[in-house]
């Protein structure tokens, strides 16, 4: 998908500013932890291949309107946050990318989503290829009724055909990346609803990543867990990026000025402003933006 | 202007609700109590084995105890033919319910004809199934007794399933599709899944609640003195037993009943124990 990096600091002209050392980095203002990576600059952001264009994006439960003209372009291979208050629409929004939505009857989504290059809106969008591309993590963990081992061979089975030792290889190689190899591997044939919140939620992650999609959608994955739970979840976002898209939905903010590269600003349903997320912390466009940053309403 | 309600009062009917309530609950378990001790009473003394091997008597027959072996036979017949036609039929009109229709009209309308489905009285199914299938085909048959009680067993599997599947969280669906799931293997491998013992049980009991229907046999598969021989011709069933025995003048077929009431009451009772077990298994 060819097209220009057209968030709001970008047309103002702040990567520059930023770049030159100008406004202090975001971490000591957010997380007073040393930043164990550095946040990707505007300048960099706009050469980076968009792996997702918004146009124009509507959504409806019912006659009820929660988005509003949505226009946002997601970055390939880096980690963007969807920042706002309760109910301004987040997770309404990326709901979109996976078309999750259509399970409800009464929620109509209008307008243009490109993954790459194809409006994944249109009528001849297949939902098990696109589902296949886009995984998701959801609030709270969902492991199925299962084996550690069935859980995360669920997603492999319907889309492959494979031998055991393959599949056996595959799933361990998941729940490495996942970062949970060593604490299930001498019980793969457990349930997997036996494990604590943290790992569960490791495990929606191994099973999400075991069929290789191109996009992760993480809706407040680390909201239903606890604090060192979240620092592995994190931690793992950083290794992932490498090779996926990650759109994250937060309501910390200090989580998204640690682990996002881009963070995009929702409020009632319209997206407010989204750049570089050391420029949204530190120089925001919108008053808005800004008010909302620094605590003083949501 | 506010003054303290009497406490003593306050406490009496605390206590008076209280005692009535168990005195209701007391009353129920009695009434079982005095029915299964009454069953067993009657049923033990006269019970033999035979009664689980051999034909009944004839009447005037002094040779042999006689028993009731076909009416156990034909109930079983009778009732596989009623759970391989009622519960797929009830088990997929479920399914429409909670996972496709929802809140479509079609759905509220199907849900609405299963409700009066479900409290029709059994014996105008007996009926139905007498004018639509006995009279054309010109016999009382096993098969009629079968389709007679798939359709009382129907809005029963239906109503359970539709109620287990709704108890499975949204959250786990949207897991399976954004895996890439199709609708049919999602509901297939994960919320079957999770649904399972209440599946299991609620088809299991309408098993049961069905096994234990006499009108609707009344007019279908009627009774018979011989083994089930076809699916075509009247069968013996253990609840025809029971109600024709008991209002019969000869000893034999009296005992017959009581055997047969025995026999229902363990298998009900021993279907409600295994639910119950399988219930608490998944708590464990």
């Amino acid at each position: 998908m060819v097209s220009t990096f057209s968030g709001a600091s970008s047309k103002t002209g702040e990567p520059e500013k930023t770049a030159a050392g100008g406004i202090p980095p975001a971490k000591s203002v957010f997380s007073g932890q040393p930043d164990s990576h550095s946040h990707v600059l505007a300048a960099d952001l706009a050469s980076v291949e968009k792996q997702i264009v918004v146009r124009k994006l509507n959504f409806f439960y019912g006659k009820h309107q929660a988005l509003y003209d949505n226009d946002i372009e997601i970055p390939a291979r880096r980690v963007t946050a969807i920042i706002g208050p309760s109910g301004c629409g987040k997770s309404t929004h990326i709901r979109v990318y996976n078309r999750i939505f259509e399970l409800y009857r009464d929620q109509k989504a209008v307008g243009e989503v490109w993954i790459d290059g194809v409006n994944i809106l249109g009528p001849s969008e297949d939902l098990i290829k696109l589902r296949k591309k886009v995984g998701m993590i959801f609030q709270k963990p969902t492991p199925f009724p299962m084996s550690i081992f069935e859980n995360v061979a669920f997603g492999l089975r319907l889309h492959y055909k494979m031998d055991r030792a393959e599949l056996s290889g595959r799933v361990e190689d998941a729940l490495k990346r996942a970062a949970l190899w060593e604490e299930v591997k001498d019980k793969l044939r457990h349930p997997g609803t036996g494990l604590s919140g943290g790992q569960q939620q490791r495990l929606c992650v191994a099973r999400a990543i075991a069929v290789e999609p191109e996009i992760l959608l993480m809706d407040e994955p680390t909201s239903a867990i606890d604090p060192i739970a979240t620092a592995k979840i994190e931690e793992l976002m950083e290794e992932l990026k490498k090779k996926y898209t990650i759109v994250i939905v937060t309501h910390n903010m200090q989580q998204a000025a640690r682990i996002s590269d881009m963070t995009a600003f929702f409020l009632q349903g319209r997206i407010v402003e989204w750049g570089p997320t050391r420029t949204m912390f530190t120089n925001p466009r919108e008053k808005k933006t800004e008010d909302y940053i620094t605590g003083r309403f949501g | 202007m506010m003054r303290p309600r009497s406490l003593p009062r306050r406490r009496f009917t605390n206590g008076l609700v209280n005692s009535i309530s168990a005195l209701a609950a007391l009353f129920g378990l009695f009434m079982l109590c005095w029915i299964v001790f009454t069953v067993l009473k009657n049923g033990i003394s006269s019970f033999s084995l035979s009664m689980l091997t051999e034909l009944p008597k004839a009447q005037g027959d002094k040779s042999g105890t006689g028993g009731v072996a076909n009416a156990i036979l034909g109930t079983g017949i009778i009732t596989l033919i009623a759970s391989m036609i009622g519960i797929p039929l009830g088990l997929m009109t479920g399914i429409y319910l909670s996972e496709f229709g929802k809140d479509h009209w079609l759905a509220s309308t199907v849900r609405f004809c299963n409700t009066i489905l479900l409290g029709i009285p059994s014996i105008i199914i007996g009926i139905m199934v007498f004018e639509t299938l006995v009279i054309p085909m010109r016999t009382f048959s096993g098969l009629a007794g079968g389709v007679a009680l798939s359709i009382l067993m129907l809005p029963v599997v239906a109503r359970t399933t539709e109620d287990m599947l709704t108890l499975v969280p949204n959250s786990l669906r949207e897991s399976s599709l954004a895996l890439g799931a199709s609708r049919w293997k999602t509901i297939r491998t994960v919320v079957f899944r999770a649904a399972k013992t209440g599946l299991i049980t609620g088809t299991l009991l309408a098993v049961a609640r069905v096994g234990g229907e006499t009108a609707p046999l009344m007019f279908t598969a009627f009774n018979s003195p011989d083994w089930p021989r076809s699916l075509l011709g009247a069968m013996a069933n253990l609840t025809m037993t029971v109600f024709q025995g008991y209002s019969s003048p000869f000893q034999f077929d009296q005992r017959a009943a009581w055997a047969a009431s025995l026999l229902i009451a363990i298998a009900i009772l021993a279907v409600n124990l295994s639910t119950r077990l399988l219930f608490r298994e998944r708590k464990r």
